[in-house]
Order: C-alpha cells, then sequence, then structure tokens
C-alpha cells in the first residue's frame, strides 16, 4: 500500500485550465490563445486519444443529415466552408456522392435533393452510368445518385496544429498523461484542480480563473467532478475498418438511413468504411470485434462489391459522446448530432463551462461559443479570429499526412537519413523533428507519442516492425535509457493488435503471425513486467 | 526459350524448404534414400540461428527441456512433440546440428539444459543449441565480463545502446559503441548481409579490427550484430578475434537476417551437391495421390516439371509460408486440403490481449496425423498411406509461445521422414 501523497506537487498558474486534448479542447486552446488568453491543456492519454481519434476524418456536407436533422446539416455546410478557408492543407476536398442501391426505399433518396436544398447543401443529381463512371468502384445496382461537397480532414493535424499555434500565441502548455482528480472549489468558484500524472504517479496542481471541461466522451465524469450533474451523454461506439490502399476517390455515401457499413471515406493513401453503432455503457476497453467487422464488410459490399475482396489493415472503434435531452432518444443513429455550452452557473459555479456533442466538422464553432463564453468571462473584449486566420502549419506537425514523408524524404536525398517506418517511408529525420519540437515533445517522447504525431504503424505491417526500429534509433538518441523503452514498444504493440486481430484473414493474417513471432518467440516482450525487464527466469544457463 | 516438361524421380519427395524441409531432406540423406525438394526456402531467412526444443511453458522460461518435455507429454498429449520419445528427439537434434557443424556452419552440441541467448533489443531467450559465433555471449555473461558491444552508423534497427540499456542490469560490464564499417561510412544505409559478405575478404577483417581495437579499453569481449560473413561465419569469427584478442561473439539482427541467410545458403548449396533434386524457389502447385506414390506438379522459368515419388513429406508450414490458408470464417491447407483443426470461427481465433500467456488459439490450429505422421481427411483416417507431415503446419502446438519452432521441425521431420522411408520401401 502506497500513502496517498499530500503535497500539492508542482503548481501550475494559467488564466484558462482546458481538460480534454481532441479537436474540440485544442480548438478552444486556440480560440482564447488568439484573443491573447494563456491555456493550459490537459488530457487524461494523449492528443486525439477519443472520438478526435478514432472517425473516419470525415468534413460533413451535412448530407448526412439533411433528411433527419436540417439544423445540424446546415451547420455542418457552414463549417465545412470555412476550414476549406482556413486550413486547406488539413483537408481534401474530393467530393462526394450519395447513392441508392436496389432494395434502398426509392421515397428516401428521391426526397433527399429537397432536403439538402432547404439546409442550404450543393446538391446534383446524376445518372447511375455518370456515378460508376465517377467511382468504377460503385455497385452495377445503383439507381440513383448525386453529388454533395464532401471533403476529408486529418484530425491529428487540425489537434496538433492548433497546439502548435496557442503554443507560439501565449506560450499556452499542453501536459499529455495527466489526469483529473479533484476540483478544489471555494464559494462557486473552482480555485485548482488536483490532478495526477498517469505515468509517473506524481500529482500536480493546477490554479486556473477558469476551467473548461471539453473532455469529449469524459466530459460527463469531469462535470460530475466539479458537482455538476446537468451534462447528460449517450454512449455511442462506432467501428471503422481500414483497407490498405484508395478505393474510391470521393466520399461514397449510401443513400438510406443511417445505417452500418453506408460509407467509404477516402483517407489519403488508404479508404475508411463504417460505421456501426451500438450503446455502451462505459468507456473502458473499447475495441472494434469481428462481428462489427463482418457487418460492416457485409454492408459495404452491397455499395461496393470489391469490398467483399479487399485487404483491410486495421479495425478502431471510437464513442461518439451524444448529447441526451433528458428522457429523450437513447438511440444513438438517431439522437442529436447538435451540441451544448454548459455555463454550469445555474449550478452555482462562475468559472466553469462545458462543451459537449457536436462533431468534428463543427469543432471550431464549439470552441468559438465557449470562447466567447470564457473570454466574456475574464473581461477580454477580443472577438473570434477562428473563422479567418489561417491555421499555420508547423515543421513538427506536417507528418500525419499519408504520402508526405515519403515526398520529403525523396526530395531531400540525404542518404544518412534511415527510413524507420518502411509502409508509410517515415525517415529518421520526422522522428527527430517530433522528439525534439512537436507538442508534447516538452515531456518525455515515446513510441506511443510518435504514432500519434505521424504515420509511424499506420501503415501494412501496423507496426510491427517499425516500432522497432523506431525503438532502436530512441534508445540510439538517449531518449530511452532504461528498459522502459521496451516496455513502451510492448504496450504499442499490444495495443496496435486490438486493431489488427479483427480483420486479420487472408493476405493480413500472416503479417500478424510474422509480428507475433517477432515480438514474442525472438524478443519475448510477451515475458517483460511492467517495470521493462525480463520475468525472473527458471531457464537458461551456462553450458 | 524453349519450354519442356521435365521429370524428376526420387524415392522420397519432401514438400516445403524451411527448417522442417530441409530437415527432412538430410535425415532423408543419412538413410540412403534420394530425395527430390520443393517449396520456396524465403521464410528460412526469418530464423534467428537459434534452435530451440522447448523454451517456455506455463511456469516460465524454462531451464530443462527434457523435464519440461516429460510435463508435455502429460498435459498436452497431443502435442508433436509429445509423440517422439527423447531418445528420437535427442537423436535428431544430434544429427541436424552435426550435419550442419560438418557442412560448415557450426552449432553447439544440444545440450542437458536451455540457455538463454541475446536477443537484438537486449532481451534474453532461451535455447538449445546455438551458432558456435554466437556462443561465448553465454559465458561472458555469466562471467559479468567487461564486454563492449558494438554497432554501426547505418545499420538500422541494431542499436548497441538498447541492447546495453536493457541488460546492464543483469550483466553491469557492458558498454555500447558505435563505429563506421570500414569503406561503408558515408552515413548511408549499411545493410547486415553487404557486412558479412565484405568480412568474407581479410583486408576487411583487418581494417574492421583496427577500427574496433582501440575502442576496446578493459573490455574482455565483444559483441556485435550478426555480420561474420555468410559462407564461412566459423572461420570469419576465429580470425576476427585472433585479430583482437578477445572473445568475440555476435547478437542476431532484426530478421531476415544473416543467420538465417547461412541456413538458406547452405541448404541450397550442399542439398545439391549430396544429390538432392531441389527446386528452392518454386511452390507444388498440385499433388496428386495414387497406389503406388505421388506425383507432384511445378512450373520454373523453363517450364512445367513433373516429380515421382514413393513417398511424401508434406512441411508447407503455416500462413506466412502459405501451408495454412485463413478464409474469413475457415482455415484451410492449401495443397491437398487436408483436414485443420482450428477453433470455431475467426472470433475466436485471437483472445482480445496480444500478450495473453495462455496464447492464441490460431497459433494451435493445424494438420493433425496419426501415430505414423500421416495427414487426416476429413473423415479422421489418413488422406493417403504415403503422404506424411511435419512441422509448424501440425495442429496442437504453439511454437511462437512454446519457443519450440526446431524442436518440433527437426523432430517431426525426423519422425515423418522414418515413417516415410518405411512406407517407400514396402513396394
Amino acid at each position: 500500500m502506497s500513502a496517498r501523497p499530500t503535497s500539492p506537487g508542482p503548481v501550475f498558474e494559467t488564466e484558462v485550465l482546458i481538460i480534454g486534448g481532441g479537436t474540440t479542447g485544442t480548438g478552444v486552446m486556440r480560440d482564447l490563445a488568439l484573443r491573447g488568453i494563456h491555456c493550459l491543456l490537459i488530457d487524461q492519454r494523449d492528443l486525439n486519444a477519443g472520438a478526435s481519434g478514432g472517425n473516419h476524418g470525415l468534413l460533413h456536407s451535412g448530407g448526412r443529415y439533411a433528411a433527419g436533422d436540417a439544423d445540424t446539416a446546415a451547420e455542418c455546410r457552414r463549417e465545412g466552408d470555412i476550414l476549406k478557408a482556413v486550413a486547406p492543407e488539413c483537408i481534401d476536398a474530393c467530393g462526394g456522392l450519395f447513392v441508392a442501391v436496389e432494395g434502398d426505399d426509392p421515397e428516401f433518396a428521391a426526397r433527399f435533393p429537397e432536403h439538402c436544398r432547404s439546409a442550404g447543401i450543393e446538391c446534383s443529381a446524376i445518372t447511375p452510368a455518370e456515378a460508376r463512371e465517377l467511382e468504377p468502384c460503385l455497385s452495377e445496382k445503383v439507381y440513383a445518385a448525386y453529388k454533395v461537397p464532401d471533403a476529408t480532414i486529418d484530425p491529428f493535424r487540425i489537434t496538433l496544429e492548433n497546439v502548435n499555434h496557442a503554443r507560439q500565441l501565449t506560450q499556452s502548455i499542453f501536459l499529455a498523461h495527466t489526469e483529473l482528480e479533484r476540483f478544489i472549489v471555494e464559494e462557486g468558484t473552482i480555485r485548482s484542480a488536483i490532478c495526477r500524472d498517469t505515468r509517473s504517479g506524481d500529482t500536480l496542481t493546477i490554479r486556473a480563473r477558469q476551467v473548461v471541461n471539453a473532455a469529449g466522451a469524459w466530459a460527463m465524469q469531469v462535470a460530475r467532478l466539479a458537482g455538476c450533474s446537468g451534462v447528460q451523454l449517450l454512449y455511442s461506439k462506432g467501428t471503422l475498418i481500414i483497407s490498405n490502399a484508395r478505393i474510391g476517390r470521393r466520399v461514397i455515401n449510401r443513400l438510406r438511413p443511417p445505417g452500418d457499413g453506408d460509407i467509404l471515406v477516402p483517407g489519403g493513401t488508404v479508404s475508411l468504411l463504417g460505421t456501426t453503432s451500438q450503446t455502451v455503457e462505459n468507456l473502458d476497453d473499447i475495441h472494434p470485434s469481428v462481428a462489427e467487422v463482418d457487418r460492416l464488410v457485409a454492408e459495404g459490399c452491397a455499395l461496393v462489391p470489391q469490398i467483399a475482396h479487399t485487404r483491410f489493415i486495421r479495425a478502431f472503434s471510437g464513442v461518439r459522446p451524444l448529447l441526451m435531452a433528458r428522457g429523450a432518444e437513447t438511440d444513438g443513429r438517431k439522437a442529436s448530432r447538435g451540441f451544448s455550452l454548459f455555463d454550469h452557473e445555474s449550478e452555482g459555479l462562475a468559472n466553469f463551462a462545458t462543451v459537449a456533442g457536436g462533431k468534428l466538422t463543427t469543432f471550431r464553432l464549439m470552441a468559438e461559443k465557449t470562447g466567447d463564453l470564457v473570454a466574456r468571462r475574464l473581461g477580454n473584449s477580443e472577438p473570434c479570429k477562428t473563422a479567418t486566420t489561417p491555421l499555420p502549419s508547423g515543421d513538427a506537425i506536417r507528418w500525419t499526412e499519408p504520402g508526405f514523408a515519403a515526398r520529403y524524404w525523396a526530395a531531400r536525398r540525404e542518404p544518412g537519413d534511415l527510413i524507420l517506418c518502411e509502409c508509410e517511408m517515415v525517415p529518421t529525420s520526422a522522428i527527430d523533428a517530433i522528439v525534439e519540437n512537436a507538442p508534447g515533445a516538452e515531456l518525455q517522447m515515446s513510441l506511443n507519442a510518435i504514432a500519434v504525431r505521424s504515420r509511424v504503424g499506420k501503415g501494412t505491417c501496423q507496426g510491427a516492425f517499425c516500432s522497432l526500429r523506431v525503438t532502436s534509433h530512441l534508445y540510439d538518441r538517449q531518449v530511452y535509457d532504461s528498459p522502459l523503452g521496451l516496455r513502451n514498444t510492448r504496450d504499442f504493440v499490444a495495443q496496435r493488435f486490438k486493431g489488427v486481430a479483427p480483420v486479420a484473414w487472408g493476405e493480413h493474417l500472416p503479417q500478424l503471425e510474422l509480428a507475433e513471432a517477432l515480438h514474442c518467440a525472438l524478443l519475448g516482450l510477451d515475458q517483460l513486467t511492467d517495470d521493462g525487464l525480463q520475468s525472473p527466469t527458471t531457464g537458461g544457463r551456462v553450458p | 526459350m524453349i519450354k519442356e516438361p521435365r521429370r524428376h524421380q526420387a524415392e522420397l519427395l519432401v514438400i516445403g524448404s524451411g527448417l522442417a524441409g530441409m530437415a527432412a531432406s538430410l535425415f532423408a540423406l543419412a538413410r540412403g534414400v534420394s530425395v527430390a525438394q520443393v517449396g520456396n526456402s524465403g521464410v528460412i531467412a526469418f530464423t534467428t540461428g537459434y534452435l530451440d526444443l522447448l523454451g517456455h511453458d506455463e511456469r516460465g522460461f524454462v531451464d530443462d527441456p527434457w523435464q519440461a518435455l516429460i510435463r508435455l507429454r502429460e498435459d498436452e498429449p497431443r502435442h508433436p512433440l509429445a509423440n517422439v520419445t527423447e531418445n528420437d528427439i535427442r537423436a535428431a537434434f544430434t544429427s541436424f546440428t552435426q550435419s550442419l557443424t560438418e557442412m560448415g556452419l557450426g552449432y553447439t552440441a544440444p545440450g542437458a539444459h536451455n540457455v538463454l541467448a541475446l536477443t537484438p533489443a537486449g532481451t534474453l531467450k532461451p535455447t538449445l543449441s546455438l551458432p558456435l559465433t554466437m556462443q561465448p555471449a553465454i559465458a561472458a555473461m555469466a562471467a559479468g565480463l567487461d564486454t563492449l558491444i558494438v554497432d554501426f552508423t547505418g545499420l538500422n534497427g541494431f542499436s548497441a545502446r538498447e541492447v546495453v540499456a536493457n541488460l546492464s542490469q543483469r550483466w553491469p560490464g557492458l558498454r555500447a559503441a558505435r563505429i563506421g564499417f570500414p569503406d561503408m561510412d558515408s552515413g548511408a544505409e549499411v545493410y547486415a548481409e553487404v557486412l558479412a559478405r565484405a568480412l568474407e575478404v581479410p583486408a576487411t577483417r583487418q581494417l574492421l579490427a583496427e577500427r574496433i581495437g582501440p575502442l576496446l579499453g578493459s573490455a574482455q569481449a565483444l559483441g556485435l550484430p550478426a555480420i561474420l560473413g555468410v559462407h564461412r561465419p566459423d572461420h570469419v569469427h576465429r580470425e576476427l578475434q585472433s585479430l583482437l584478442g578477445v572473445p568475440v561473439f555476435e547478437i542476431p539482427t532484426m530478421p531476415p537476417a544473416v543467420p538465417g541467410v547461412r541456413l538458406r545458403e547452405l541448404f541450397e548449396t550442399r542439398l545439391p551437391q549430396c544429390g538432392v533434386a531441389l527446386e528452392p524457389q518454386h511452390r507444388v502447385k498440385r499433388l496428386e495421390l495414387h497406389t503406388q506414390g505421388v506425383t507432384a506438379h511445378l512450373e520454373d522459368a523453363y517450364g512445367e516439371v513433373t516429380i515421382e515419388a514413393a513417398a511424401a513429406v508434406l512441411a508447407t508450414g503455416r500462413f506466412t509460408s502459405g501451408g495454412l490458408r485463413a478464409d474469413p470464417n475457415a482455415i484451410r491447407e492449401t495443397l491437398v486440403n487436408l483436414a485443420v483443426s482450428q477453433p470455431e470461427g475467426r472470433a475466436h481465433w485471437y483472445r482480445p490481449d496480444y500478450f495473453d500467456p495462455r496464447g492464441h488459439a490460431i497459433n494451435r490450429s493445424g494438420v493433425m496425423v496419426d501415430e505414423q505422421w500421416r495427414p487426416l481427411d476429413a473423415t479422421g483416417k489418413p488422406a493417403h498411406p504415403r503422404l506424411f507431415a511435419a512441422g509448424s503446419l501440425l495442429a496442437h502446438q504453439d511454437w511462437i509461445r512454446q519457443r519450440c519452432g526446431a524442436g518440433v521441425a527437426i523432430a517431426t521431420a525426423y519422425k515423418a521422414v522414418d515413417a516415410a522411408t518405411q512406407a517407400a520401401r514396402s513396394g
């Protein structure tokens, strides 16, 4: 038994403490920094560890919500236009199609253009033949098709750029692996937040004038720590699968009420097929299942027949934090995609705000509304600038874009710049840039952190080989100097496995077999204890 | 180019060119049986060179594999190693390592205990027999010698600092240094196999020794990544030791690596010299089974090849080698469509936790055999009286977790060849 530390640990002072390092929390951080406000952002894990890193990266035209939720649809359209203008480097304006195949409700299809019109979404009807010419992968059974301005967005890059910009503007700080334990509240005001470094177990204290809860799926828990029970969320687990090559040029949506396997989204060099929806009770151990993968493949085939023979390299799951109006919808498919900003004043707190619900596409608007409230409370009259200020692009941040590292490496032609990740062509210089200067590099970098900030582990081998080469490089650079480095590698490959196992069949299964042979039979990572050492052995001796 | 059909005849056809296939050919040769062998040998390059018999059981790492085998016979009676006697396993292992040594790749004799061998991450791995070029590490670690681990600029994936950081608690006298390899020190990437071939040249060894010598200081031993030659590693090893005056040992690099390339090249060179008709780059396309034996069909760059044999040993390996194939919901054997013991449905192939100590069910799937090592068909009967099976293709073993890959390959090849020879010669 270890005694609970009583010292407050190191004390950080800031104007605004933001809890949650997803697109919303980092969006709030940048919004406030653009108004000249210093922020401190914490996340219990790392950037985009929740839904912000577990989605298909779709920048909605609004078409998906046109039939059921016109307000959200219109909001998506407006925000999509803004992001395309201010963050073009994070966006692939690939366009999208909505297509109905035989068996889909013709009336639903026929009403689609009208719904789009009323939400202000550009929508043009094309013939099935034209649709198949644009996207040859489409089923021959397409009977109706519409073009919409869907796009894709790199949520990792957005998050990293947000943090990096805030860092430049007001020396705002991001602390990873920092978990909120409790608030110290006096006279209706949160005075400080007592946190724990989840890696060292050490306590730290953060004093802030304002506190923003942008904890995504965890927002309800954070609100409760502040004694607020008004935030009610529905947890909807969604699973997606990633193909090893890009299938369609555009976003391909199935023109029917939302269901499993009804969207295929390009993501640079790959495509993502999604999405399932399942209400879950808690947020622990969220990972994709074989049954979900099989359902996605079965449904996806109706839209794009080649899905049946496609090699998938990974499945992943995220939890949509959906707002639950009291006594209202408990079906994740039908719950609102809108967001709410809670000022908690009726609950007796003067300096606490929660922003919850919403979508990746509307993160900027969520941040703007939150920023307005927080700035007003701080007596800051600067207006929101995120709708017009372009997002800058930082050197240590470019590495999440598929294909960028390969182009960079080839153009640079530096013979000593060894490739560490062969699938995604990530060179040593990229790892070094991330270790030196990426958001979060103020603390010790690890393989996990590098993977969030680059394409490492995202290619066909899913980290089986590159994780080991990057690990060796981190030892070379003395970023690692103890067995804890290898433990981190063990945890990284164990995490990747959860996504690979459900899609392991055909040509992909040998990859996993080889990985396990390497990780267990050769390196004995299965025998590492938590201090990174091998467990005491009965075996082996000098002959 | 004229493409014409060619025919080979042999008493025994070995299908597969991994460790089990290669061992099967060696055992057959030792019995004076004529052999034809087909199968892609590429996967051998993924071995470390270490030959494990049984390195891990539910108690953890195994010290005495022979004792562990006694427990295995109790606990896992269907395990392939549980169905070979201790004497046969010893005879197989001894014969195999002796053959390797005689062919020019020195191995330690399998002893009474496992030894803990080094890995490229600086962890330890229990194994039974290891290349002579790696052996000095065992004594150096046991004696806690001051030891220098050297790595090379541009050699991707091998870090002396990593080895030292992970081993130093157990072996405090370790120290790391990095140098440029002679004439390949521009900073650009270098490859272990290229360095190994370069070290077969005496002048390169001399230059390397001159670079390492001044770094040794108080070091009483030297560790290097496995680059000490491809064809005559024992010679390169001896020469470098005498140039430096301290024991030198190799540490395997990440596969595919030089120790595996040595095995592959040794087999590909020496087996044909011993009379084996070897097709190491091709796969059998179709196997006909008939009363008097088997007929294999394949195609190489010069056209169709047919091989007639009185019996066959199937050693086609698992998924990576192509002996097994995983359809989305079932595992099948790819050449003869033999029955495959397997979990019910893909949801049961893997456990949720990658490192679950019980291992994953899919790794125990595979081909079932009778007591004569004949694979079974769907009715539970031998598929054919002259077809035998060996190696990792077999069900009821988990070579990855049990660290018994070489053990299963060598011991079952020994038994399968034994049974196949009897069948081939029964007329």
